[in-house]
Order: C-alpha cells, then sequence, then structure tokens
C-alpha cells in the first residue's frame, strides 16, 4: 500500500485515492493546431522513475494533489495541491503559522 | 531436433529417461544477424519462428535479457478467445484462435491448448442485449461458436456458481465462445523456443540491450550485456518495457503506460470448474479457470496506477478476493498459493500496435495491454510479415502508431485516451 501524505487530511492509505495520471501535461490553447493537441492527449513519456502525476483524495477531503512519484519503487517524493490558488493558500497559511 | 512421437516417449520411458537431449541450444552471440528481436518472450519468440518457418530466414537472434519465459509470458491467466467485434480486432484475434488450434502439431509440442469454452456471466437484460450484439457480428464474421445461454443452460454447465436470486448482481445468462479456453503458458515459450532453434535460430538469454547505435535513420547495432551486436533489421517485442527501449532509440513518446496486472494461483483443488468464467460488472472485473494441475487461476483489474515494479498491491488482491467470493461462494476456504503481477504497455485506446516505425530498419511490436498471450501466434505470424517483407499485412494496417492521429483508434471497450481504462 502507498501511503500518500494529504495536506488537509494526513497520511492516508492510497486506496483512499483514485490515480489521475500524468501530471506533466500542458494542454495547449484551444485554437492550437490539432498536432499539439494529438501530443497532449495521446502521448506518454512514460517514464521508469521519478514523474509528476495527478491524485484525487476521493474518499477524502476530494482535492486533487500532484505528486512526484517513483514509479519504479513506488517512494513519494513531494505531495501539494494541483490547484495552484489553494497551493498558494497553504502554502501562506502555513508561513503565518510559524 | 529429435521429434517428439508415442514411441520416443514409451522408450525413453523403458530406458529410464536417459535418451532426451537438450531442446535448444546456449549459443554465444555472433557479432552480426539479419535479424534481432529484442525480448525472449512468446511474442519474440513465436516471430523468430514465423520467420524462419514461414519466410525461410536463417540468421536470425532473439535477445532476452533474463531467462525464457521469465517476463509476462509466466505472469499471465493463460486465457485463449476471440470474442472481439471491433473490425480490426475481429479478424486478427479469431486468426489467432485458429492457429492455436493447431499449435502443438506445428511445433511438435504439445502446448496444452483447453477448449474448455469462455463463459461472460450477464447480469441484465441489456447485458444480455449488448453481448448478443457483439456476439452475433462474430457469427456473422467467422466465429461460428459464439453463443448466448439462458440461465438454465448455463447452470446445467457450471452449477455451482452464485445463482442467488438475492444476489448483488444476479446472474441471468452468459455470453459463451465455445472454442476458447486456455494452454500452457511455459509450453508455449518452450514450444516456440525449440521450434525456432531447430531453425537456427540463436536465443540469446541474460543478454540485456543497454544502448541502441542509430546511424542515420536507422539502428545499426545494439549494446548488450553480451557485447555489441550489429543487425541488419530490429524488431522490439518488449511489451512492459516499449518505452525505455524507445526512449533509449531517442525516439521520443508513445501512445503507452505501463501498467501493473495481477494474477492468482490457489492451492490445487480436485476438478471443480471446466470452463473459464468472467464476472464483470460495475466496480467488479474478474476471470477464473482451473489448470491442468488443479491450481484455480485467476485475475481482476490493474494496479489502477502507473508502475514499473513487478510488485502488485494489496487492495486488488482484496477485490479479486471479494470478486471470487460473489460468483464462486464456495471457494471461501480455498487458501492462495502465489501471486504475481506482470507489467503490460497499457494503450491509448486498449488496442496493439504491429508496425514500421520513424527508423528505417527498426519494427514495434507492443501495447498488449490485457491481451498479449491469446494473441502469441497471430503477433508472431504478422510481425514476421512486416519484418520479411517490410510492409504491413492488410490485416495489421490499422495497428500504426499513426492511427490516433487519423482520429481511427480501435477502442473496444470505448473507454477513451486514458490507458488504465482498457481493461
Amino acid at each position: 500500500m502507498i501511503r500518500i501524505n494529504c495536506p488537509f487530511c494526513g497520511p492516508r492509505d492510497h486506496s483512499e485515492f483514485t490515480y489521475g495520471g500524468d501530471g506533466s501535461i500542458v494542454y495547449p490553447e484551444l485554437e492550437a493546431p490539432r498536432e499539439a493537441w494529438h501530443d497532449a492527449v495521446f502521448l506518454r513519456e512514460n517514464i521508469c522513475g521519478v514523474q509528476l502525476e495527478t491524485w484525487q483524495h476521493v474518499h477524502g477531503c476530494r482535492i486533487w494533489l500532484t505528486i512526484e512519484r517513483d514509479t519504479l519503487t513506488h517512494e513519494i517524493h513531494s505531495v501539494r495541491p494541483a490547484h495552484p490558488g489553494i497551493a498558494a493558500a497553504l502554502h501562506s497559511k502555513e508561513g503565518a503559522g510559524t | 531436433m529429435t521429434r517428439f512421437s508415442a514411441w520416443s516417449v514409451i522408450k525413453n520411458g523403458l530406458t529410464g529417461q536417459k535418451g532426451w537431449d537438450r531442446q535448444w541450444r546456449d549459443p554465444e552471440p555472433k557479432p552480426h544477424y539479419d535479424i534481432v528481436i529484442v525480448g525472449g518472450g512468446l511474442h519474440g519468440l513465436a516471430t523468430a519462428y514465423y520467420l524462419a518457418a514461414n519466410h525461410g530466414l536463417k540468421d536470425i537472434a532473439i535477445l532476452e535479457k533474463g531467462w525464457l519465459g521469465g517476463g509476462n509470458a509466466g505472469r499471465n491467466t493463460t486465457i485463449v478467445r476471440s470474442n472481439y467485434a471491433r473490425p480490426g480486432n475481429r479478424e486478427f484475434y479469431e486468426h489467432s484462435l485458429t492457429l492455436w488450434e493447431n499449435l502443438s502439431h506445428e511445433l511438435n509440442y504439445n502446448v496444452m491448448f483447453s477448449q474448455r469454452s469462455h463463459i461472460s456471466l450477464l447480469h441484465s437484460p441489456g447485458a444480455v442485449d449488448a453481448a448478443a450484439r457483439n456476439y452475433n457480428i462474430m457469427r456473422r464474421t467467422g466465429t461460428p461458436d459464439a453463443e448466448i445461454w439462458d440461465l438454465e443452460t448455463l447452470k446445467r454447465a457450471v452449477p455451482h456458481l452464485n445463482y442467488s436470486k438475492t444476489a448483488r448482481f444476479p446472474i441471468v445468462g452468459a455470453a459463451v465462445q465455445k472454442r476458447a479456453g486456455t494452454a500452457r503458458h511455459d509450453a508455449v515459450a518452450w514450444g516456440y523456443a525449440r521450434a525456432a532453434d531447430a531453425r537456427g535460430v540463436d536465443i540469446l538469454q541474460q543478454c540485456e540491450v543497454q544502448g541502441i547505435v542509430r546511424e542515420g535513420g536507422s539502428v545499426s547495432a545494439l549494446q548488450t550485456s553480451r557485447g555489441t551486436i550489429r543487425a541488419g533489421k530490429v524488431a522490439f517485442a518488449v511489451a512492459g518495457s516499449t518505452s525505455r527501449l524507445w526512449t533509449m532509440a531517442g525516439l521520443g513518446k508513445l501512445p503507452i503506460e505501463s501498467h501493473l496486472l495481477q494474477a492468482f494461483v490457489s492451492e490445487p483443488l480436485k476438478p471443480l470448474l471446466d470452463q473459464v468464467v468472467v464476472f464483470g460488472i460495475g466496480g467488479a472485473h474478474f476471470y477464473i479457470s482451473q489448470s491442468d494441475k488443479g491450481g484455480m487461476v485467476f485475475g481482476g483489474d490493474l494496479d489502477w496506477y502507473k508502475s514499473y515494479s513487478q510488485r502488485g498491491n494489496l487492495p486488488i488482491v482484496q477485490d479479486c478476493a471479494e470478486a471470487a467470493m460473489s460468483i464462486l461462494p464456495c471457494l471461501g476456504r480455498v487458501k492462495l498459493l502465489r501471486h504475481w503481477s506482470g507489467l503490460v504497455d497499457m494503450s491509448m485506446d486498449g488496442t496493439h500496435f504491429i508496425c514500421k516505425t520513424p527508423l528505417d530498419n527498426l519494427y514495434l511490436n507492443a501495447g498488449w495491454n490485457y491481451g498479449g498471450f491469446k494473441a502469441t501466434p497471430a503477433s508472431g505470424w504478422y510481425f514476421a510479415d512486416l519484418i520479411a517483407n517490410d510492409r504491413p499485412h492488410e490485416r495489421i494496417r490499422s495497428f500504426d502508431l499513426k492511427r490516433f492521429e487519423r482520429g481511427l483508434q480501435i477502442d473496444e471497450r470505448g473507454a477513451g485516451p486514458d490507458p488504465k481504462l482498457h481493461g
């Protein structure tokens, strides 16, 4: 079982989460050429090692997370909210507390 | 190669089994081969065999980083079927099944192919209608053994399923393919290896590809743990690890993710289940058969997240145990003997690739999702045809990497471009 340290709920089993997928994908503008959309939707680097990916704490606070995880050892290197606004708010709150 | 026959079995039985030879050689790598196949799994071995048998080619090597049958060849649930409805898959898997039917004779090696029926349980009138549609497509396109069974027929064939009316998903019928069944996975690897070796193919085990030497638009040599091997043509058949080799060749990204698929075997039991039974509805996905040794062999879903670890996770163990209990409650006290996890290429539409690549002399066989074992003979057959003739056979033309650009995905499940959903 992988343990994921949810920024709101604390460390939880991965069975509380659903896996989103490759978190490194940046979707192009709507008007971008078809090739750019093809690459974003269909092509993957499929890293054996540390990769960025998205998970949702679906049986907890339902937040979407961006996680750095090693796909060979399953070791987790970092966890942060996928939404940059929430990540920033959380970060400033942490700053205020110290 | 000494051919096996009833006579040779009796003779060796009477002389203390001392008359058997090595079944294939363990040669030293030569500096150059016309064709080098990377991956000594079932598909690589089958490809080498058909290159030699169908196309008369001689100078062939298979590079295997571990040992024969040690990867996904030994990590599957050995189910063979051809109940596909989408054009492309339909003809391909049906051809594979017809090759299975004669494989033991073709290879002079008993692969224990047992056509014991593949029974997909159905749980609602809507599911029966959807299955009837797909199975009618099969009947109209060359698979006459597709049948829809009502509840009484199913009860006569498999009396000990959970037929309770109060089950969470009561069984109302089944979609059945009677020529489908199981085969002995090791025997398939050994049979192809022995037959390919007899036709001069060098099988190089403990030979890992560590680098790929390119000259312009082609591959000139492979750097391996047993030295550099130059090659006229190079073929990748390493499903699970395709992206790693693809990156090594400097070719960028692929429409593939590597995921884990677990399988299980119980302690041996007296004969209990005479067919392959599949239970799939809602969140459940489960398939089970009984091996010739008596073990209940079963599996379910992927581990749901990308991984190269080849170690299965525990939530899937629990899911499979729950599914087993819901359709075969008599397994409640049975002990699990082993469980294992295979590394599979999950593609963006759930269908495989047998195609040319951006490099002139490099050929790709990949993206087998859940379907690699049953596809073995046809995969080798058409991949060999592609390598020998340097053009795709009409039947595999849709299995190329460019199909996504054309909007022509072969998405049997209709799940969309999310690899983990193509179960």
